[in-house]
């Protein structure tokens, strides 16, 4: 009699040497879909856990904050896709993934709205000073000290974005609406808007009151905004940083804001995270938040379909969602 | 103009107090203890010709009555809740106050605090401050982009809180004393059939009779737990005791208050509260608009002093 039994489905193996934050969520939502190889969990170090158990993988998961050397690809011959939960990719060595023929996807631009509203949120926080007022509020100041000392006006300000991806042209988009005038500095001139724009940074720095980065982190950005750009912003210059902390100089991002060379800084991302320099705890003029531009209910949400649809795609050898051209 | 007596309700910034004491014989009521002021305008209400007022203290009818002389009350604010316009207006006695400059002060600090409150700005900074960032990640915040927004009042600064939000893909929706057909924004009726259809609630309106607690309870129980309120305009255009009870039980998801019953009082059980932000009055607080608005008192009160057109007059 022919066996009536079907073949058993072989559920395809994601490798994940640590949980990108969005895997407490993913792992449980697609656990019969995908097999987690969990290198984080085992006693075994993580070379020794590749040689022994990932020979065979073809997809691996990380997180932005996971870096994948050389090194770790040497580990991995059978590895033909690299999934990130992030759209920064300067944690991937990306010219051995091309020589490999490894794909790469990414985040993508499906949290641009949530970064590019964190930036205004911080900007708005920054120069109408809402957090330390708020501070203000709950130590019982009002009564006592009178009225809090004036902010600045955001309507008719100058803004020059650093990068104009996906992200930059979303706070773009929102800080026009406030009466601001925007300018950009990017790798290249952008025919699709009629923004100013400067080849360098520090000729955009020379030229707008607030400087927003946008762009990705590479050997080329790498501490861009240095000494040089921060005194182009000028005395009353504010720095708004949603990327990567490296792009910014910050041991002269910090001399800067304590010697109140610029007027303040709103930032989410730093050069040693979480480490954060203590210098910037007595200041009022700076407002710090924990990389977490991203972090929304709704990016969480579209994030792990994201992720999935992007597996379920390379494992039916149907093209990925959210390619990156490398 | 220097006999032309003013009467300064509040601690004006330099530069228009400055300038009022440079023009005219000024007085500093704010400075003159409480039982002290009965026998400070008997002495003076002969040669005051004027007050200057804010959003804290304006001319009621007993300072009216008080002070014979009278022409002119110039408001520091576009808010007239203070002032007794009707018997202003039955006394022939003028009435300015500063719309416009401020418009785009406001809106801004309008999303300002919807952001701040929404993305958990102010904790997520004491998160750093604190040192927790080392011990783990921060907690998810909820996304702005594409709530739906429903103002009450779109007057001038509700319209510029419609423009902002629009720019963030907020679907905007309204209530106004009568609907605006001009307008692309839906209207509703009443302040109930808005809030149960906004996930964002933002108080616009001027602080009328009427309007006194227009945010009352039924609205913040149609709003609901994943609902933000956030008022620039006047404190007791919510009935705060509510408002505060419906935070603290967890009925009320969020928000951003810059104005309070009875200010500076804050209510203390918000302190402890991490999903709402506070600010001390300071919609307007920027350099640039605070010397705009001072221009427009000065103004108002030389235009009225040498019989020519008063610029932003109310009554």
């Amino acid at each position: 009699m022919e066996n009536q039994n079907p073949v058993p489905k072989v559920i395809p193996k994601v490798l994940v040497l640590r949980p990108p934050p969005v895997f407490r969520f993913f792992e449980p939502r697609y656990l019969d879909k995908f097999q987690f190889l969990k290198a984080w969990e085992s006693p075994i170090p993580t070379e020794e856990f590749l040689e022994t158990h990932a020979a065979s993988v073809a997809a691996m998961l990380t997180s932005g904050f996971n870096r994948i050397t050389a090194d770790i690809l040497r580990r991995l011959p059978s590895l033909r896709l690299i999934v990130t939960t992030s759209a920064g990719l300067d944690h991937i060595d990306l010219p051995e993934c091309r020589r490999r023929g490894i794909a790469v996807a990414s985040a993508g631009s499906i949290f641009s709205e949530d970064v590019a509203d964190a930036a205004v949120g911080l900007l708005l926080d920054v120069l109408r000073r809402v957090t330390t007022a708020d501070r203000y509020v709950r130590a019982g100041l009002w009564p006592l000290n009178g009225d809090y000392p004036l902010g600045t006006k955001l309507g008719g300000k100058r803004v020059g974005i650093i990068g104009l991806g996906n992200i930059g042209l979303e706070v773009a988009k929102r800080l026009e609406a406030f009466g601001c005038s925007i300018s950009y500095t990017s790798r290249t001139k952008k025919a699709s808007v009629s923004f100013p724009f400067y080849q360098t940074a520090i000729e955009l720095a020379a030229n707008c009151d607030i400087l927003v980065i946008c762009c990705m982190l590479t050997d080329q950005t790498r501490h861009m905004v240095n000494k040089e750009v921060l005194k182009a912003l000028g005395k009353e210059g504010v720095v708004i940083n949603i990327a990567r902390g490296g792009v910014i100089d910050e041991k002269e991002l910090v001399r800067c804001l304590v010697e109140g060379e610029i007027a303040g800084a709103g930032l989410d991302a730093y050069e040693r995270e979480p480490e954060v320099p203590k210098e910037l705890f007595t200041l009022d003029n700076v407002v710090l938040s924990p990389h977490c531009a991203v972090f929304t209910d709704e990016w969480l949400r579209n994030l792990c379909e994201l992720l999935a649809a992007n597996f379920e795609a390379f494992f039916s050898n149907k093209p990925l969602i959210s390619p990156v051209a490398i | 103009m220097e006999d032309i007596g003013v009467l300064l309700r509040f601690p004006a910034m330099p530069y228009l107090d400055q300038e009022l004491d440079k023009h005219f014989k000024l007085f500093r009521f704010w400075d003159v203890s409480e039982n002290e002021k009965e026998a400070f305008l008997r002495k003076n209400s002969g040669s005051i010709r004027a007050v200057v007022g804010n959003a804290s203290a304006g001319a009621d009818a007993e300072l009216i009555d008080s002070l014979p002389n009278l022409e002119i009350v110039a408001c520091f604010s576009v808010g007239l809740d203070k002032v007794d316009l009707d018997k202003c207006k039955e006394k022939g006695i003028r009435v300015t106050n500063t719309p416009d400059v401020l418009t785009d002060d406001v809106a801004d600090l309008a999303i300002g605090l919807i952001l701040a409150t929404m993305r958990r700005i102010c904790e997520s900074d004491r998160f750093v401050r604190s040192g927790k960032w080392k011990k783990g990640d921060f907690k998810l915040t909820t996304k702005f982009t594409g709530k739906s927004v429903g103002i009450i009042g779109l007057g001038r600064i509700g319209l510029a809180i419609a423009m902002r939000a629009e720019a963030f893909g907020c679907p905007i929706s309204y209530h106004s004393r009568s609907p605006k057909p001009d307008l692309k924004y839906k209207y509703y009726p009443s302040v109930v059939e808005l809030a149960s259809n906004c996930r964002i609630l933002v108080v616009a309106c001027a602080l009328t009779e009427e309007t006194h607690h227009i945010v009352n309870q039924k609205v913040i129980d149609a709003l609901g737990p994943k609902g933000v309120l956030i008022n620039i305009a006047r404190g007791p255009l919510v009935d705060e005791s509510e408002l505060v009870s419906a935070l603290v039980d967890g009925r009320l998801g969020g928000a951003g208050l810059d104005v309070f019953e009875h200010e500076p009082v804050v209510p203390e059980e918000l302190f402890g509260l991490d999903n709402v932000v506070l600010t001390p009055h300071i919609g307007s607080g920027t350099v640039e608009t605070r010397m705009a608005m001072a221009d427009l008192v000065l103004g108002n009160l030389k235009a009225h002093f040498s019989s020519r057109p008063l610029l932003t007059p109310v009554v």
